[in-house]
């Protein structure tokens, strides 16, 4: 069979402001028709820049230095900007990353399915409308009489998800790239979409170009996995084989790192230990804007954090579970119910106390590009903790800076480095440093591991277990993502809609969920269900 | 709620204003008595000084004259000129209609100036094409109106025979066509000074936009650049461009004294500028009161515009 896109040498680079930077280099790949090829990859290893080449919708300053890209039998490296037009949408469909920014705030979402249908002269007017119900139908956007005529801000993310799909699907090409299309959703919508795209692509004969940075889900999906690496292509090969038997030494560091329902635990067995922290019966409601009506964010939630160990709550969006660490950190007051620290209750406390008690907890929240001071030196945003709290003189502090990005293992020397000049994982690091700074005695991680590439992950994971044998440290550890949670736990609470539904002990959790929700949660994690199961045990107590 | 909320900033910011330009206009030296009789003010007797003061409400106590002033506002009653020997309702009904038609026609202008070269300076940064734009908009903003205005009056006049302002003012129901070309000049300078702030917006917006993630969706579906341009882009610069221009109407409808005078158009402008001069308290008080009433309103259409372009302000 002869491929429908045939990648051959192709090489990207970005100019910066100096000089061209080599983002792909020497990238060959094929895809028949109909099947489905992915490419894995962590960020920066160049998977998205090839994706956007073959479409050509590279960013202004990338471009093409070599090889070609044929498509259907036409090089699109050479072909003209009037020809690219025709060709995407009707040869070549994408389904993008972020469901959030990539659908016009200010065009009905029928318009703009419709609008692909025009542009391609495939349809318009009463035709256009009625494919575009028939296309809603399909993605599975239940009332679509109703949905073609609202706007984007009125529909959830997995809805808007599924719109983009309808969307890239629209003309029927025979090429659909999936750039990261469920990345930003939570597990089990993922999983839904995921299939729902499998189903509607067989049905249509539409070759699939996944892109993921997600090995267990390329492996599920995929006929085909390609393993990408600062910028080449590592192994190719089918998608069974290249977990069972990987043969590059990347993609075997990727696959050990991948934190999956079988990993190792970092967390010690549980000991008696007295507790840090009590919740009971906490409670907090928001008014919703405009309305008069409330939402009930966290209801009746209780639970303990003992001393030196790791409880987990794990939840999907909207379920509470940053509400309930906002709440703990006390930037935010609750309804009712109580918080005990170290056997205070929060609510009584007056300013002074408040900012005591801040010492004591610190967080670290998930997106290290946001939560340190652009312009600050790291050294200064580590030190700032203590500044904030009088501690010691400036010579002391920069000290204590020093001490602290050894203790995260980083060198001291980076102190006087500015973030941009940082990877995500250094500077979750810094982040960890600068919660340490005061000694606290429980730590909030808001996501904190959620943002970084897996083999950072687990690095991050390690350290957050070895400061915590070696400092005694309590971590109240926030996550979507279950495997991560069970890697790092002593005990585990599944939240959903403002309330716990379950609780217990990593192993309770995962390999005796009692819970539907809890079981759904587990089995929408890609490499869990049936189709994607892999060495070792199975994590799910359920096929 | 909402709406009660806005009526009450609304008559808040009114009253503050009347407060405002009350004071200001008491605490300059001198009264409508001295203003009017120049030097021979100093030959009144104080008989005769007394009966002006009664006659034009000035031996009441300021907060009598305050109150009456605005009680006599609601009922329709702006006060009389002396001077002009009309009411100032009537001064206002000719001379706001005049000043509004300078403002649309020069923010028209502007838009069709700034707009276009605002997205032409975006469609290539750091380009011939962008220089231009920053240098018109540079020039814009740095000329002052009063130059360029002299500057075209005498060019026009002397080299070309052309001035419509010579000749006395024709409103727009008089002489359509008298009125345009008297209102070509004055809404030219205006709209230039207009259009370096919506050139600028325009560019900075448009720039924005086409980085966005559902701009290059829309490329990945196949839409051809034009009409990416003008839905997807322009469409969702709006916001920004439409603020701009609204602010800069508002400041249009009591900014323009300055050209008003240079080309004798008799706006709303040069009517509180003559009621300075002869410090008829009542003509400027209400005069401003009017302008001021006039920029909260287009600033109301302003974001009644918004919720026409924007689906998310309509929702919230």
């Amino acid at each position: 069979m002869t491929p429908l896109l045939e990648i051959r040498d192709l090489s990207v680079a970005f100019r910066t402001r100096r000089r061209d930077v080599t983002a792909v280099e020497n990238v060959s790949m094929e895809i028949l028709p109909g099947q489905t090829v992915a490419v894995v990859g962590e960020s920066g290893s160049g998977k998205s820049t090839t994706a956007a080449a073959v479409n050509r919708l590279l960013p202004a300053n990338g471009r093409i230095t070599g090889g070609q890209v044929l498509f259907d039998g036409r090089d699109l490296v050479k072909a003209s900007a009037r020809e690219m037009s025709a060709i995407r949408g009707a040869g070549i469909g994408l389904v993008p990353q972020d469901p959030m920014s990539n659908l016009n705030p200010l065009m009905r979402i029928g318009d703009q399915i419709a609008e692909a249908l025009e542009v391609h002269g495939v349809a318009t007017g009463k035709a256009a409308r009625a494919r575009v119900l028939e296309l809603l139908n399909l993605v599975g956007i239940p009332d679509p009489a109703r949905r073609i005529g609202q706007y984007p801000h009125e529909f959830s993310g997995g809805m808007r998800q599924r719109a983009l799909i309808a969307m890239g699907l629209a003309c029927r090409p025979k090429l659909l790239i999936a750039d990261e299309p469920t990345s930003a959703l939570d597990v089990t919508v993922q999983r839904r979409i995921l299939d729902q795209l499998e189903q509607l692509t067989a049905e249509m004969g539409t070759a699939v170009f996944l892109i993921t940075h997600d090995l267990a889900l390329a492996a599920e999906r995929a006929d085909v996995v390609a393993v990408m690496h600062q910028g080449r292509i590592v192994e190719t090969g089918k998608a069974g084989e290249i977990l069972a038997e990987p043969e590059h030494e990347y993609t075997r560091r990727l696959l050990g790192a991948v934190p999956s329902l079988s990993s190792v635990r970092v967390a010690e067995p549980e000991r008696a230990a007295e507790d840090l922290v009590v919740v009971e019966g906490l409670r907090k409601v928001f008014p919703i804007r405009g309305t008069g009506e409330e939402l009930t964010a966290v209801d009746a939630v209780s639970f303990a954090i003992p001393r030196g160990r790791t409880v987990s709550i794990v939840g999907e969006s909207g379920s509470g579970k940053s509400t309930t660490a906002n709440l703990l950190l006390g930037l935010d007051g609750a309804t009712s119910g109580s918080i005990r620290f170290d056997g205070t209750d929060l609510a009584g406390l007056g300013r002074r106390e408040l900012f005591a008690f801040r010492r004591r907890v610190q967080p670290v929240f998930q997106n290290p590009y946001a939560s340190l001071d652009p312009r600050y030196p790291v050294g200064k945003s580590i030190a700032e903790p203590l500044r904030v709290h009088r501690v010691g003189g400036a010579a002391e502090r920069k000290k204590a800076a020093a001490e602290l990005l050894e203790k995260v293992s980083l060198p001291a020397s980076m102190a006087d480095r500015l973030p941009h000049e940082l990877s995500g994982g250094q500077r979750q690091r810094v982040a960890i440093a600068r919660a340490l700074a005061l000694s606290p005695e429980l730590v909030v991680l808001d996501e904190a591991v959620s943002a970084l590439d897996v083999l950072v992950q687990a690095q991050i994971l390690e350290l957050l277990a070895e400061l915590q044998r070696e400092l005694g440290l309590s971590y109240l550890f926030i996550s979507h993502d279950l495997a991560v949670v069970r890697m790092i736990s002593h005990a585990v609470h599944v939240m959903r809609n403002g309330r716990i539904v379950e609780s217990g002990t990593a192993e309770d959790i995962f390999d005796h969920p009692e819970q539907d929700y809890t079981r759904e949660l587990l089995a929408a994690i890609p490499g869990a269900g049936p189709s994607g199961e892999r060495g070792g045990e199975r994590g799910g107590g359920q096929g | 709620m909402r709406l009660r909320n806005r009526i009450l900033t609304t008559v808040g910011t009114l009253f503050g204003v009347a407060v405002l330009v009350f004071v200001m206009l008491r605490a300059i030296p001198g009264d409508q008595i001295t203003a009017g009789l120049g030097t021979e003010a100093a030959a009144l007797t104080p008989a005769q000084r007394q009966a002006l003061e009664q006659y034009y409400g000035l031996d009441q106590s300021l907060f009598t004259q305050f109150f009456s002033w605005l009680g006599n506002m609601l009922t329709g009653n702006f006060g009389y000129s002396a001077r002009q020997q009309q009411s100032v309702l009537d001064l206002t009904l000719h001379s706001l209609p005049v000043t509004i038609e300078l403002a649309v026609l020069s923010i028209v202008l502007a838009l069709l100036i700034g707009v276009p070269l605002g997205m032409l300076a975006a469609s290539r940064t750091n380009s011939a094409r962008d220089a231009l734009g920053q240098v018109v908009s540079l020039a814009g903003l740095s000329v002052p109106a009063f130059l360029l205005a002299t500057t075209l009056l005498s060019v026009f006049a002397a080299s070309f025979g052309f001035n419509p302002n010579g000749q006395g003012f024709a409103t727009l129901a008089d002489d359509p066509l008298l009125n345009l070309r008297q209102m070509l000049l004055p809404a030219l300078v205006l709209g230039f000074g207009i259009a370096a702030p919506i050139l600028r917006t325009t560019r900075t917006a448009v720039l924005e936009v086409r980085s966005e993630d559902f701009v290059r969706t829309a490329r990945a579906k196949g839409v051809p650049e034009r009409r990416l341009q003008v839905r997807h882009v322009l469409g969702n610069a709006l916001v920004p461009i439409v603020t701009m221009t609204g602010l800069q109407f508002g400041y249009l409808l009591g900014g323009a004294v300055v050209v008003e005078q240079i080309f004798s158009v008799p706006g709303i402008g040069r009517q509180v500028l003559l009621g300075i001069q002869q410090k008829e308290y009542a003509v400027v008080q209400s005069t401003v009161l009017v302008i001021a009433l006039a920029f909260v309103l287009v600033n109301l259409l302003t974001d009644a515009l918004y919720r026409v372009i924007d689906p998310r302000v309509r929702a919230s």
